[in-house]
């Protein structure tokens, strides 16, 4: 797709001066005119999605920040000023609180997709690369913008959080105190957190232009999972516009229902009573938990029982992301063709449920029933605790052992072409053999 | 290496003075890049008002017998608990278990001031604020990731890796301590 020849014809005269001196009416007409796999499913509608939802929390953040302040004695006045007194601030705000769920949930359907299809795999590693440092970016400026109302849950949140990077041997201490800008969390903190949740969006943006870039050079995966052949592309592709312009605005549409259902009939579903307490220093809510979005990784911290290890365990969840396309050696991208691998994604995707149970959950509560079975190491094996290891286990299970599985798995043929599964399904097949 | 990249062909009598060159610019421009970065990090360090704030006194005769007062200590909780001597005699007591941070109860209080324990009240594990009365050994509990503290604030079960921290404190008179 990185040779598609570009077919504007500048119309104007205005259009002809342009182009000679900024091309970028034809970059957008060869965007849209972009030739697109035909055979891309639903799935593949979440980066468009992913786009509206990034450029609805800087559109809704950009007018929250001018009611809002971030001071230790007048945010949570400010936050309840915007929901009260200002002028919609109440849709706004709450736009933008269930906006970032909104956000995590797309991102997680985009990323098991391109789990699912391969999408990571040569020549796209770099779109895979690029998404992951996105999506790193994300649950930072979720977690930033979570302490900005400076209720019980931020505090105490950002409190945990911020102490996972003084568990760090040796240079934890100072780190965490340049971080906090002072030897707890307060003012100072607050307003760097504020300044800093301004920032990521657009450092997001920048790494959308990146990963569209990689994604445009490489060309689109595709449900088959296979590369399109060049005298293949004018039966096996569709310019983008406005075939998927049309199908990414049914989806858009389809979520946007979803979005709404959350802002106007539940829009505090997903959020956390305690936060609506104003921060105090001095008592802990009695069950501290984050957001829904980050329950996985906070489960996975709580398995080990050492404090940096399950500091390292959770960062090295996120991490492994980054290595995925050299970590699974199959040939075959898509996992359509793959049993074994489609099997433990199934299980990958129940297992990641199951992690953010139990990151719901106290560890030392019993999983089935209200009996305990016996203890093991240092919790009863009937915990949330246990399971929430077996579950971590598991995590890291599936990527580790991808390269072994390519080694033994037999796939089932994969179609030459787009076209040839659709339109004679059993000769393609006979044909593989 | 850097020979063939200065001077292609072998042209000019003297590669090692260019290459000296090279290399000084570019030292310099990395240590000028880094002076100039410093400053602009270390204004995320505390400053000057926010140290100011380092030491603070309390009067001990607020704290009634087995009564515990909670003040802010540099953004922090601290713990005043005025021990009854049951709960001196069990610190005292568990001085020989098996600590994961051995520390004996007289090395976390001030000698003829056994009574008042004064801790840090932030978990050591990631910072919640632990309650008295509900852990497993007569102490502290933290509820975010379930460690017991016992009488002396000393880690007994749990993630927490330390003891709870005692602050640098002084007696100024009997009743009378600054933190800090």
């Amino acid at each position: 797709m990185s040779d598609h020849e570009s077919t504007y014809v500048p119309k104007t005269a205005f259009e002809r001066w342009m182009d000679s001196r900024l091309p970028i009416i034809r970059f957008g007409a060869d965007y849209m005119s972009l030739p697109t796999p035909r055979n891309l499913n639903y799935w593949w509608t979440f980066g468009g999605i992913l786009m509206l939802c990034l450029g609805i929390q800087i559109v809704t953040g950009i007018l929250l920040a001018m009611h809002y302040v971030p001071n230790t004695e007048m945010a949570f006045e400010s936050v309840e000023r915007i929901m009260r007194d200002v002028n919609g601030g109440w849709l706004i705000r709450y736009v933008h609180a269930n906006g970032a769920s909104m956000f995590f949930i797309a991102a997680y359907i985009h990323m098991l997709r391109g789990l699912y299809y391969g999408s990571y795999k040569a020549p796209r590693e770099m779109i895979w690369i690029v998404g992951c440092l996105i999506f790193f970016l994300l649950i930072g400026t979720a977690f930033l913008g979570y302490v900005l109302p400076w209720g019980q849950m931020s505090f105490h949140g950002a409190v945990v959080i911020t102490n996972l990077i003084g568990s760090i041997p040796v240079v934890g201490g100072p780190i965490l105190t340049w971080l906090q800008g002072g030897p707890a969390i307060d003012n100072a903190t607050l307003n760097r957190f504020f300044s800093l949740h301004y920032l990521l969006p657009f450092l997001i943006a920048g790494c959308v232009v990146l990963h569209l870039w990689a994604l445009h050079h490489a060309g689109q995966n595709n449900p088959v999972g296979i590369l399109i052949p060049k005298e293949r592309q004018a039966k096996d592709t569709l310019p983008f516009h406005p075939y998927y312009t049309v199908k990414d605005g049914f989806a858009v549409i389809l979520f946007l229902l979803l979005f709404s259902y959350f802002v106007f009939f539940n829009p505090n579903a997903l959020g956390h009573a305690d936060n609506f307490i104003p921060a105090n220093p001095l008592v802990t809510p009695a069950h501290i938990v984050p957001e829904w979005y980050l329950l996985p990784f906070y489960a996975i911290l709580r398995a080990i029982p050492d404090k940096f290890g399950g500091v390292v365990a959770m960062f090295g969840s996120i991490g492994i992301l980054f290595v995925l396309p050299w970590l699974d050696r199959s040939r075959i991208r898509s996992m359509r063709y793959r049993p074994i691998m489609k099997v433990l994604f199934v299980l990958f995707v129940v297992n990641g449920f199951i992690l953010g149970w139990c990151g719901a959950e106290l560890p030392d509560a019993h999983v089935i029933g209200n009996f305990s079975t016996f203890t093991v190491y240092d919790g009863d094996l009937n915990s949330f605790l246990w399971l929430g290891r077996f579950a971590t286990l598991y995590y890291f299970a599936f990527f580790l052992v991808m390269p072994f599985v390519a080694l033994k798995e037999k796939p089932l043929p994969v179609p030459s072409s787009i076209s040839e599964p659709v339109l004679a399904p059993e000769a393609a097949i006979e044909k593989k053999g | 290496m850097a020979e063939s990249v200065v001077h292609p062909e072998g042209e000019g009598q003297d590669p090692n003075r260019r290459d000296f060159i090279h290399i000084a610019a570019g030292a310099a421009a990395a240590g000028a890049g880094v002076a100039a970065v410093w400053p602009l990090i270390n204004s995320m360090n505390p400053a000057a008002d926010t140290l100011a704030l380092a030491s603070i006194e309390f009067d001990l005769t607020k704290v009634q017998e087995g009564q515990q007062v909670v003040i802010k200590w540099q953004g922090k909780p601290v713990f005043v608990r005025y021990r009854t001597p049951a709960e001196i005699e069990r610190a005292r007591a568990e001085d020989s278990a098996a600590l994961p941070d051995p520390q004996t109860d007289a090395e976390r209080v001030i000698e003829g001031h056994e009574q008042y324990l004064v801790l840090v009240g932030s978990c050591t594990h990631l910072g919640c604020v632990p309650t008295f009365g509900t852990g497993d050994f007569g102490g502290w509990f933290c509820p975010c990731h379930g460690s017991h503290y016992d009488t002396s604030g000393r880690i007994r079960r749990g993630p927490a890796p330390a003891n709870l921290v005692v602050p640098t404190y002084e007696y100024l008179n009997d009743t009378r301590i600054r933190i800090g």
